[in-house]
């Protein structure tokens, strides 16, 4: 189908700020009479507080005042708090001082007295399973969702003596579900492998440290943060502020990348809100890069176990997952349960069973990143099917075709269809441009010392939600104000999706203002851009916002010119009679009268199932246009889903260890295509997030003190310009997914772990197929296979170099 | 460079390796003896660099100072470990150079000094007297008018959340006026100390040789 907007290209309206350097984030924001604050850490990686005292800090010149753990908001464990008096990790918030400047305040900070009674603490989640093991929080060691209270799991002694050395014990598990009869399935496997594995937790490493910037004027609290998400936000933030949402102006029109760590609300935002409501002054609460360490959150790391049972076609018969997840001193996020979601759709297993046990450890708190679950799992299983398909003696592209998934397949334990895939597309596509037959022959070949390895790697993530607002208003000017409360991480989705409502209306782009980033500019209530949503969410949004404007054009055109609604047709920024074209009223025009008319048409009268924060902005818009507003009720197919996979060439130095990619090859499963360059954007940044995080990245803690070895980029890690190859390549199936309106779906997330586990594929093909069962794969692990050495760590070791 | 090193070295330990390894000296104390313990005791990795009005450091006194900041002359109080990040921003408003990590790792607040990209977090502002400095407010024309490395970088779409951008932009500047046409290889050397956690790395480069392309004096 061809459009006039979509799958073009447009220069995004924020990019110019962005390389101009106007565009401003939390830190950049001014206002008179601004404090500073710094927040007092725990040093300790858990401990009760037992006294703090502020005496001498308070006489400190400059200070202007302390905010307390006994002074904040409470929220309910295990969800991080705000400020704590049972730090459960190193960098966790205790206290916070504001002062004329920082300097002063972190003068101040080290006069408080606080005494400490140190507690136990643990770093790895099975030493917490073992009978007699730590907890890392007084009130238990896991939990399955953040909103179910923390409760003890114990492993028994004779489980972790069944499993022996090097197996994952397979105790008590906290959650689990199965389909198909899995012991039949390995009964009748030609192959059946039992594999324990680690996948290591790693740091978001948003370039923009999580600052925020607060005030209050006129009862209302001002904040600027740094957050993906805009609408999502508000409630949350809110409720940690202990206010009402409609009393929160919020404001966050750029955001220095976030990748999960920063999708919601998070607590610390509230430290320089209460700071400012106590005082009486803005409070600017800048956040170092150590700090962002302790406090901006990581990925949840895993220790597992996988049995697979394969076909001599290699189809996967049976499954068998367990996995214990580090979730940090919070609730984490449920990538356990992602990763089994992940097994059970994109390798299509007959019958397949999933156990899992997330488990506090006093380490920083996790939240989701990139492909939470999904992108951790592909690193394990893609090397495990290249390792079939060797045992098999098949081609490592044909085992992923014979397992691919198809629209209609289904996901996880429910069993839900995903409404579209074409994974096998994708697969066939990237196989030609990559040229991986005529590639295979080199894997394996020596030049020297160094050793060309080919890899596929493939990754899933949900790609849409449902049930948002959408909210657009035609001004009597003539032009289309989109109102989105989608944020902006970077993915130029904010305009992207917006112009599905200039689609629907036949709107010039020059024509259309996207009002965002500022709750002054009445924005809706939408989902956060996180979850690779914002491309279907928001397409919905937009959809139905438009098409409710749309109808009233028609309502006012018959109204005024004659006719019924449906006699009118829309082009060229004007409403007119099919029959008749001369019959018609400028988009101008419409708008004047929808002002005239009320009702309906100006917002004065609204929808009833539209949620409260767009029934607000709605209201204040009423009377300045045509509103067009309505709640995506739209039919729901199942689970929108994208996928992605990838093809690398590396070649891996026997000598040292070190690995180069050669050539990098994304493709992605993402429905109709909005804006090719920034979909290429999103494929190209995954591959490089992916080759790092397969790679390079991991946080570290000391077993002895729990103390992060992880906190500057040069010990976490992320790839720079040195560690990708100077090309990346990108592409993409053009297929509408049936229940987007125009198609469309996300795609932010898989191409991550495509990129990944396709990485760590072509090392190990580069070594002969030896398989890690581990992320990442450092050059230490390398130079052991190369030099049949034993590895310097054991199977589930965490915390290794 | 060696100078650059030279003047950082002068500046008192505020660095978050330090600060860990005291705590750890703390903690292992802590542990031994089971005593209370005071946040006094240990230090902590700070922000550095930050106005202080009357603040209590020994000589910590602002200077006045004059310096060339976008081909502008410039007085501004100075204190003597400020550094010129925190000059920029703080003082004359110029909050396009960011601050990414504050301890030269990100080169998110890359500037110019004399045509030489430096990370602006870890020079001394008092250092710079005498010498030009460029920010990412300063590579466009006199009337606001974009410079070809900017421009190009909106034809690739190059950033992404864009908090690294302005020091993409400065890195990709200094090395045009030193070797206007680059090869890829050569635009991915000089611009090897800007971290881009979206991984924007392949279109920056685009925008690079795009604009290398274009050429034209700056």
């Amino acid at each position: 189908m061809s459009y006039k907007l979509l799958g073009k290209d447009f220069t995004p309206h924020d990019v110019y700020a962005k390389v101009t350097g106007q565009a401003k984030y939390a830190e950049d924001f001014r206002a008179d009479g601004m404090v500073f604050c710094r927040m007092l850490t725990s040093p300790m990686p858990h401990a009760r507080v037992k006294s703090i005292d502020v005496t001498e800090a308070l006489k400190l010149p400059g200070v202007v005042g302390v905010l307390l753990p006994s002074e904040v908001t409470p929220v309910p464990a295990p969800n991080p708090p705000i400020l704590t008096d049972e730090p459960q990790y190193v960098g966790a918030p205790i206290l916070a001082v504001a002062a004329v400047d920082e300097t002063t305040a972190q003068d101040a900070i080290d006069l408080v007295r606080l005494d400490l009674e140190p507690l136990p603490f643990v770093v790895d989640p099975l030493d917490s399973l073992r009978p007699d093991g730590p907890n890392g929080r007084a009130d238990g060691n896991n939990v399955g969702s953040q909103f179910a209270k923390p409760r003890t799991l114990k492993w028994t002694a004779a489980d972790f003596e069944q499993a022996g050395e090097g197996k994952l014990p397979l105790g008590k598990s906290a959650e689990d579900w199965s389909y198909g009869d899995v012991e039949a399935g390995f009964a009748k496997s030609k192959l059946v492998y039992d594999e324990s594995f680690v996948t290591a937790s790693n740091s978001h490493h948003s370039m923009e440290p999580r600052t925020t910037f607060a005030y209050w004027q006129n009862g209302k609290c001002f904040v600027h943060g740094s957050t993906q998400s805009h609408s999502f936000v508000v409630p949350g933030l809110a409720g940690f502020i202990g206010i009402k949402p409609t009393e929160l102006i919020y404001i966050a029109e750029f955001c220095g990348g976030g990748f999960g760590s920063k999708g919601s609300a998070y607590p610390t935002m509230a430290i320089p809100a209460l700071l400012s409501k106590k005082l009486g002054k803005p409070v600017m609460m800048r956040v170092s890069r150590a700090e962002e360490y302790y406090i901006g959150h990581a990925r949840n790391g895993f220790q597992g176990r996988v049995k697979l049972g394969f076909g001599a076609d290699g189809r996967l018969l049976a499954a068998d997952m367990y996995i214990v997840q580090d979730g940090g001193a919070h609730n984490g996020f449920w990538d356990y349960r992602n990763a089994a979601d992940a097994l059970s759709v994109v390798y299509q297993p007959e019958a397949m069973r999933w156990r899992g046990v997330p488990v506090y450890t006093n380490s920083p708190t996790r939240s989701a990143q990139r492909g939470p679950g999904e992108n951790q799992i592909a690193c394990i299983l893609e090397p495990l099917m290249d390792r079939a398909a060797r045992d098999l003696k098949l081609d490592r592209l044909e085992i992923r075709r014979v397992n691919a998934p198809q629209t209609g397949s289904k996901v996880g334990n429910d069993r839900r269809p995903v409404t579209s895939c074409y994974l096998r597309d994708a697969l066939e596509k990237g196989a030609a441009r990559f040229k991986w037959d005529e590639r295979r022959a080199r894997s394996g070949q020596a030049k020297g010392s160094k050793v060309t390895g080919l890899g596929i790697g493939q990754a899933y993530h949900p790609a849409g939600f449902n049930g948002f607002d959408g909210l657009v208003r035609i001004t009597p000017d003539g032009k289309l104000h989109i109102h989105t409360g989608v944020g902006n991480l970077g993915t130029f989705s904010h305009s992207g999706t917006a112009r599905i409502a200039a689609e629907v209306l036949k709107y010039d782009w020059e024509n259309c203002i996207v009002e965002r980033g500022d709750s002054r500019k009445h924005l809706p209530w939408n989902i956060g851009q996180f979850g690779s949503n914002t491309s279907f969410t928001m397409a919905r949004t937009n959809y139905v916002a438009a098409m409710d404007a749309l109808t009233k054009m028609r309502e006012i055109a018959a109204k005024d010119l004659g006719g019924k609604p449906d006699d009118y047709e829309i082009d060229g920024a004007r409403i007119f009679a099919k029959t008749h074209p001369g019959r018609h009223l400028s988009y101008a025009q419409v708008a004047q009268r929808a002002v005239q008319l009320g009702g309906r048409y100006s917002g004065a009268e609204l929808p009833k199932d539209i949620n409260p924060m767009t029934r607000e902005s709605a209201t204040a818009l009423a009377g300045s246009g045509l509103i067009g507003v309505a709640k995506d009720n739209l039919p729901v197919g199942g689970e929108t889903a994208a996928f992605a996979c990838c093809f690398v060439e590396v070649e891996v130095d026997l000598e040292t260890g070190q690995h180069r990619v050669i050539d990098i090859l994304n493709v992605g499963d993402c429905g109709t295509v909005i804006h090719p360059m920034g979909l290429t954007t999103q494929l190209k940044g995954g591959s490089v997030q992916g080759l790092s995080i397969g790679t390079l990245e991991h946080i570290i803690l000391d077993p002895q003190n729990g103390i992060p070895g992880h906190i500057g980029l040069y010990q976490a890690k992320p790839a720079t310009y040195l560690d990708v190859p100077p090309q990346l390549n990108a592409d993409w199936v053009d297929k509408p997914d049936a229940t987007s309106p125009l198609g469309t779906k996300g795609i932010g997330e898989p191409p991550l772990g495509a990129a990944a586990s396709a990485v760590i594929c072509a090392i190990s093909d580069a070594l002969g197929g030896y398989v890690f069962n581990r992320t990442p794969v450092k050059l230490d692990m390398v130079l052991n296979v190369a030099t049949k050495r034993p590895m310097s760590h054991g199977p589930l070791q965490v915390n290794t170099q | 460079m060696s100078e650059y090193r030279t003047t950082v070295a002068g500046v008192p330990a505020r660095d978050d390796e330090a600060a860990r390894l005291s705590r750890r000296e703390f903690l292992k104390r802590v542990i031994a003896s089971g005593a209370v313990a005071s946040a006094a005791t240990y230090i902590y990795g700070g922000l550095g660099g930050c106005a202080r009005r009357g603040g209590a450091v020994p000589g910590g006194v602002e200077r006045l100072i004059s310096i060339n900041v976008n081909g502008q002359i410039r007085r501004v109080d100075v204190l003597p470990q400020e550094t010129l990040a925190m000059t920029l921003r703080y003082k004359l408003g110029l909050t396009g150079t960011k601050l990414g990590c504050d301890r030269g790792e990100c080169g998110a607040c890359t500037v110019m000094l004399d045509d030489v990209t430096h990370n602006s977090c870890s020079v001394l502002t008092h250092s710079v007297r005498g010498r030009k400095v460029v920010t990412v407010e300063g590579v466009g024309g006199p009337n606001g008018e974009l410079h070809r490395v900017q421009q190009a970088f909106i034809d690739e779409l190059s950033p992404q959340c864009g908090f690294c951008t302005p020091g993409q932009v400065v890195s990709a500047v200094a090395l045009l006026k030193r070797n206007p046409k680059p090869t890829r290889e050569e635009a991915r050397a000089a611009l090897a100390g800007n971290l881009c956690r979206c991984g924007a790395y392949d279109n920056y480069l685009n925008g690079v040789m795009r604009a290398a392309a274009q050429g034209s004096a700056t």
